[in-house]
C-alpha cells in the first residue's frame, strides 16, 4: 500500500519562519497573510477586515473569524483551538466565528506533529497550544499598537477587555471592530513571545465550564454538514464493489444487468474492484447488487485466518529465542528474571477490532484537467492531497481538500482508500463531481483494523516480592511499516505506535520491551488509542498479577512503583477514594487500572459481577479520575473520557473481527456488536486539572485502562481467574472459569 | 409518482416504489439531517417520524409513506426550539454528532407518548440507537431535562 503519513520535511523547515526558538522561549514570526495568498474560505472572512496573521480576521462590525486547522470528529477541537487564540487576543467569544482551514500545511500544519495537517494521536491541542496562544497574543499587540496611534497615547497605558482596547486614563475605548474599520497594520508587525501570554490567573475562557462547543447547535437540527452530506451541482453518485479478499482483482465482469438499472451512467473497472457511477445512491446500489464479478484467486492474504494467527502469534511471543527490536532496554531484564525467586508469566491476546465510525467511509471528488478538488471527512488533509494526486496522476499542490465535519474518525479517516475511490471515479467523468459512499458492509469488511496482537509478559520478583526485571514482548503486524515507512526504517524496524504503552512510567530496575514484527500481508491501522489500547491490557493486568502473587493491594503496589510521580499517584488515590476501594461488595468486585497515555494521567475502577452459568460479565459502575494538565474545556474532557470508557468497554467485551480464509466474517451491526445504551454502566468521571502542566491529549486517554480494570475486577471476584484475551466473550470467560 | 408530506410540505417523488425512504429524503429532497448508518435498522441514525411514530427510514420503502406525514429532524422545529433540541444543547450531548438527529427523533417519539419517562423507560426506548462516541449518559440526561422543562 501507499506509504503516506510520513512527515513533510519541507513543511518542517518552512515552519521555522513561523515558529522559531528565541531567547525568551518560543517566539513566533507572524506575517500578515496577503489576501491573495489566502484560501477562499479564509479570504472571504478577511475581505475588508484586519488580518494580523493567517489565523485571525477582524471585521469592521466586530466579527472575529478564527481559523481552526484541525478536523472536528467529535473531540471538540473546532472549539478548543480557536478558544486558545481568543483567550490571548482577549476576543469577545460571542463574536467569534470559526473557519475551517483549507489544506495548507505550510500555514496550518501542526507544529507538534510533523508540521502536517493530520488530526490524530491526541496530538492536536498539544501540538497547537503554544502556537495558537501566541497568535492570539500577537493579534492583541497589533490591536494595541493601532489603538495607541488612533488615541494618541502610549501603548503602555492601554489594556484590553473582551473585544475592546481601553484607555483607563481618559476613559476612552475602541472596540476591535472600530480598530479594524479604520486601522492598518503597523510596520513592522508586532511579534509575540511567551512573555506576552496571559498568566492562568487572567484566563477568561480556558478552563471554564460554561463555554459551549461551537458545533453543537448544528448537530441538533440537521444542519451539520458531514462528508456524506456534500451536495454539488451536477454531482453524480458512486459505489465500488471490492473483492471479498483484499488483493484480488476483477477477472470477468458481467455488467449487463447493472448497466440496465435506470440512472446508471458508467461501470468502471478498477485495479482493486469495480466502480459504478450513476444519478442517485439508490441507482448505484441497485446496480451493484446486479453486478456479477469473478475475482482472481492469487491474493497473499487468501490464507489469512485470524483465530489460528492469534495462537501462532502467542507462540512467537513465548519463544524467547525469536529476537525482537527493543523499544526499551534498561538494565538486563532477562538476567534479572533468570535470577529471580519467582517469575510470573502471562500471555495476552487482542483480536482485530474495527472503527465502526457511524458515518461510513465516503468522499466527493471533482477532477478537472490536472486539478482535483476533494470534499471529505478526512483526518489528514495533507495526506489526502497526496492520495488524490496519486489517483489522479497529478501533483499534491494541484489538489485542494475541503475538510468536512467527521462522523467519527478514530484513526480510520487517516487512510487513503475512500479518497482514492472518489478520485478514480471522478476521473472517469471529468468536470462532474462524484460522491462515493461506502455501505456499512463495505465499511465493516474492508476496514483497517487494529492489529491482532499477542503480548508475552514475564516479571521476576525477589524473595521480598519486589520486581527485579520486567520483559514485555509485543507480537503484531506493523502499522507504521505501511503508513510511515521512513520513520519505521529510521527506528530500526520498531513500530513505536504498536508498542505504545509498553514503555510505562512504573519504576522497575530492569525493563526490556521487544517488538517482534509479523507480516501477514493484511493492512492494519490506527484505532482509537492504538498501541495503548492493547498494551495497557498486558501491563495493568500483570501489575495486578504481581500484586496478587505478593499478597499486596494492587493500589498500594502501583503507588509504590510510581514513587516520586505525584500526578500519577494522585489520580490513583483519588479514584480509589471515589470508588470506596476498600469496601467489599456482595457478589461484586472492583478492579483498577492506570495509564499515562498521551501526556495525561488516568485511573479507572470498574465494579463487576459475573453470571457464571452464561459467562457474561456485568459492569455496574465505573469511576475515573483524569489529570489532563491544563484543561481547556473541562466539560468536554469529561465527555471525551466518558465516551472513551464506553468505547473501551465495547471493545473489551464485544468487538471482534474474524477473518476466515482471507474473508471478513462480520458485515454489519448484527455481527459486529457495539455497546448499546442498556449495556452502559453508571460512569463517574472527575477531571482534576493541573494548569501548571501542558495540556494532555484527551480524546483517547480514557480508553486503555477500562479493559484491564474489568479483567482485574473479575480476577478479584473469582479468586484469581485471569481473562487474557480481548474481547471477554462469554465462552472465553467460561473457559477461564473452568481453568 | 408517490405523494406524501414531508415537514408539512406536499411532495411528489418519481423514485421506484421500493426505494428506501432514506435515500429519497437525502438525495431527492436534500434533507441531509437524516443519516445513513447501517441500512438494516440496527443503528437508528435514519430515524424519522411517520404520522408521528419514530421509524427507520432505511427500512421504509417509499410507497409505504404514500399519503402519510413524514417529519425529519429539519421539521422537528423551525428554530431548534423543541425541548429536546434545547436540552441537547444545554447538556452538550453531541460529540461527532452523526447519530444525534436519529437520537433526537427517537426521543421525541417517547416524549410524545410518555411525557415523564423513567430512566429505565428512556433506556428501553433508546436502546436501538447506537452512538459510537459514547454519549449515552448525556442523552439520558437531556431526555430527562426535556421532560422536566416541557
Amino acid at each position: 500500500m501507499t506509504p503516506h503519513l510520513q512527515p513533510r520535511t519541507t513543511a518542517l523547515s518552512r515552519r521555522s519562519f513561523l515558529v522559531t526558538l528565541g531567547g525568551a522561549g518560543i517566539a513566533v514570526a507572524f506575517a500578515s497573510a496577503p489576501a491573495l495568498l489566502l484560501a477562499p474560505e479564509v479570504a472571504q472572512a478577511a475581505a475588508g477586515g484586519l488580518v494580523p496573521n493567517a489565523w485571525v480576521t477582524i471585521a469592521p462590525d466586530g466579527t472575529i473569524s478564527l481559523v481552526s486547522p484541525a478536523a472536528e470528529m467529535g473531540q471538540g477541537v473546532k472549539t478548543a483551538l480557536p478558544l486558545l487564540i481568543a483567550e490571548d487576543m482577549d476576543a469577545d467569544w460571542s463574536k467569534v466565528r470559526v473557519v475551517q482551514a483549507p489544506s495548507d500545511a505550510e500555514r496550518y500544519g501542526n507544529p507538534g506533529f510533523y508540521g502536517i495537517q493530520l488530526t490524530g494521536g491526541s496530538e492536536t491541542v498539544r501540538g497547537y497550544y503554544q502556537l495558537l496562544r501566541l497568535a492570539g497574543a500577537q493579534t492583541r499587540k497589533v490591536l494595541l499598537a493601532i489603538a495607541a496611534a488612533q488615541l494618541g497615547v502610549p501603548v503602555g497605558e492601554l489594556t484590553t477587555e473582551p473585544g475592546r482596547v481601553v484607555h483607563a486614563g481618559s476613559g476612552r475605548a475602541l472596540s476591535y471592530g472600530e480598530i479594524a474599520a479604520t486601522g492598518s497594520l503597523p510596520d513592522p508587525l508586532p511579534q509575540a513571545t511567551e512573555a506576552d501570554l496571559k498568566p492562568a490567573s487572567q484566563w477568561r475562557y480556558i478552563g471554564r465550564h460554561d463555554v459551549d462547543r461551537v458545533d453543537v447547535p448544528s448537530k441538533v437540527n440537521g444542519t451539520a454538514q458531514f462528508g456524506i452530506d456534500v451536495d454539488l451541482p451536477d454531482m453524480l453518485h458512486g459505489v465500488v464493489l471490492r473483492p471479498p479478499v483484499p488483493g484480488e482483482r476483477p477477472e470477468r465482469i458481467d455488467d449487463a444487468a447493472a448497466k440496465a438499472v435506470k440512472g446508471v451512467t458508467r461501470i468502471v473497472t478498477l485495479a482493486y474492484g469495480v466502480g459504478i457511477i450513476g444519478e442517485s445512491t439508490d441507482a448505484v446500489r441497485r446496480a451493484r447488487e446486479a453486478l456479477v464479478v469473478s475475482w482472481s484467486n492469487s491474493s497473499r492474504v487468501r490464507t489469512y485466518d485470524s483465530a489460528s494467527l492469534a495462537q501462532a502469534y502467542r507462540e512467537v511471543g513465548r519463544d524467547l529465542a525469536q529476537p525482537g527490536v527493543p523499544a526499551r532496554a534498561e538494565g538486563i531484564a532477562p538476567a534479572a528474571i533468570a535470577g529471580a525467586t519467582r517469575v510470573i508469566v502471562a500471555d495476552y491476546l487482542t483480536d482485530l477490532v474495527h472503527h465502526a465510525t457511524l458515518e461510513p467511509m465516503n468522499a466527493t471528488a471533482l477532477v478537472t484537467g490536472d486539478t482535483v478538488e476533494v470534499w471529505a471527512p478526512t483526518q489528514g488533509p495533507t495526506a489526502t492531497q497526496r492520495f488524490a494526486a496519486e489517483a489522479a496522476g497529478t501533483s499534491p499542490d494541484k489538489v485542494k481538500v475541503h475538510t468536512t465535519l467527521i462522523g467519527g474518525g478514530f484513526g480510520r479517516r487517516a487512510e487513503d482508500d475512500f479518497i482514492t475511490d472518489a478520485v478514480l471515479l471522478a476521473k472517469e467523468v471529468e468536470g462532474q463531481p462524484v460522491k462515493v459512499v461506502w455501505s456499512r458492509e463495505d465499511d465493516v469488511r474492508h476496514g483497517k483494523y487494529r492489529p491482532l496482537a499477542a503480548q508475552h509478559v514475564e516479571v521476576g520478583v525477589d524473595g521480598a516480592g519486589n520486581i527485579v526485571g520486567w520483559r514485555h514482548r509485543v507480537v503484531a503486524d506493523s502499522i507504521f511499516a505501511r503508513t510511515m515507512p521512513e520513520m519505521f526504517k529510521g527506528d530500526g524496524g520498531l513500530d513505536t505506535v504498536v508498542t505504545d504503552g509498553t514503555t510505562f512510567n512504573y519504576r522497575v530496575p530492569a525493563h526490556l520491551v521487544e517488538y517482534i514484527r509479523q507480516d501477514s500481508g493484511r493492512d492494519v491501522g490506527f484505532w482509537r488509542a492504538v498501541g495503548y489500547g492493547q498494551n495497557n491490557f498486558g501491563v495493568e493486568c500483570m501489575i495486578d498479577e504481581v500484586a496478587a502473587a505478593r499478597g499486596v493491594d494492587p493500589v498500594a503496589l502501583r503507588l509504590e512503583l510510581l514513587n516520586g510521580q505525584p500526578r500519577a499517584q494522585k489520580v490513583i488515590e483519588a479514584v480509589a477514594a471515589m470508588a470506596d476501594w476498600k469496601r467489599p461488595r456482595e457478589d461484586r468486585a472492583l478492579g483498577l487500572a492506570y495509564t499515562d497515555a498521551f501526556g495525561g494521567h488516568c485511573a479507572e475502577v470498574a465494579e463487576v459481577s459475573l453470571d457464571r452459568e452464561s459467562g457474561e460479565i456485568r459492569l455496574h459502575e465505573v469511576w475515573c479520575v483524569v489529570d489532563p494538565g491544563v484543561a481547556i474545556q473541562p466539560r468536554n474532557i469529561e465527555a471525551q473520557v466518558a465516551g472513551a470508557i464506553l468505547f473501551g468497554i465495547s471493545h473489551a467485551l464485544y468487538e471482534q473481527i474474524n477473518i476466515v480464509a482471507g474473508e471478513v466474517q462480520e458485515t454489519n451491526f448484527d455481527t459486529y456488536r457495539l455497546l448499546r445504551m442498556s449495556e452502559m454502566p453508571r460512569i463517574h468521571v472527575e477531571v482534576t486539572p493541573t494548569p501548571e502542566n501542558k495540556p494532555a491529549g484527551i480524546g483517547e486517554v480514557g480508553l486503555p485502562p477500562i479493559g484491564p480494570a474489568i479483567a482485574n475486577a473479575v480476577a478479584r471476584l473469582t479468586g484469581g481467574v485471569r481473562l487474557r484475551h480481548y474481547p471477554f466473550l462469554p465462552e472465553r470467560v467460561k473457559a477461564a472459569l473452568a481453568g | 409518482m408517490t405523494a406524501f408530506s414531508i415537514n408539512g410540505r406536499a411532495v411528489q417523488v418519481a423514485a421506484e416504489p421500493d426505494t428506501p425512504l432514506l435515500w429519497v429524503i437525502r438525495d431527492e429532497l436534500k434533507l441531509t439531517g437524516t443519516k445513513y448508518g447501517c441500512g438494516i435498522a440496527l443503528c437508528g441514525a435514519c430515524t424519522v417520524h411517520i404520522d408521528g411514530e419514530p421509524m427507520r427510514a432505511c427500512q421504509t420503502p417509499l410507497d409505504m409513506v404514500a399519503g402519510r406525514q413524514v417529519t425529519t429532524i429539519e421539521g422537528l422545529s423551525a428554530d431548534s426550539s423543541h425541548p429536546l433540541q434545547k436540552a441537547w444543547i444545554a447538556e452538550q450531548v453531541p460529540q461527532c454528532g452523526y447519530c444525534q438527529s436519529g437520537q433526537i427523533m427517537q426521543a421525541a417519539g417517547l416524549l410524545a407518548s410518555n411525557p415523564r419517562p423513567s430512566r429505565e423507560e428512556i433506556v428501553a426506548h433508546m436502546d436501538g440507537n447506537l452512538c459510537r462516541c459514547g454519549t449515552y449518559d448525556r442523552i439520558i440526561r437531556a431526555v430527562e431535562r426535556a421532560a422536566q422543562e416541557s
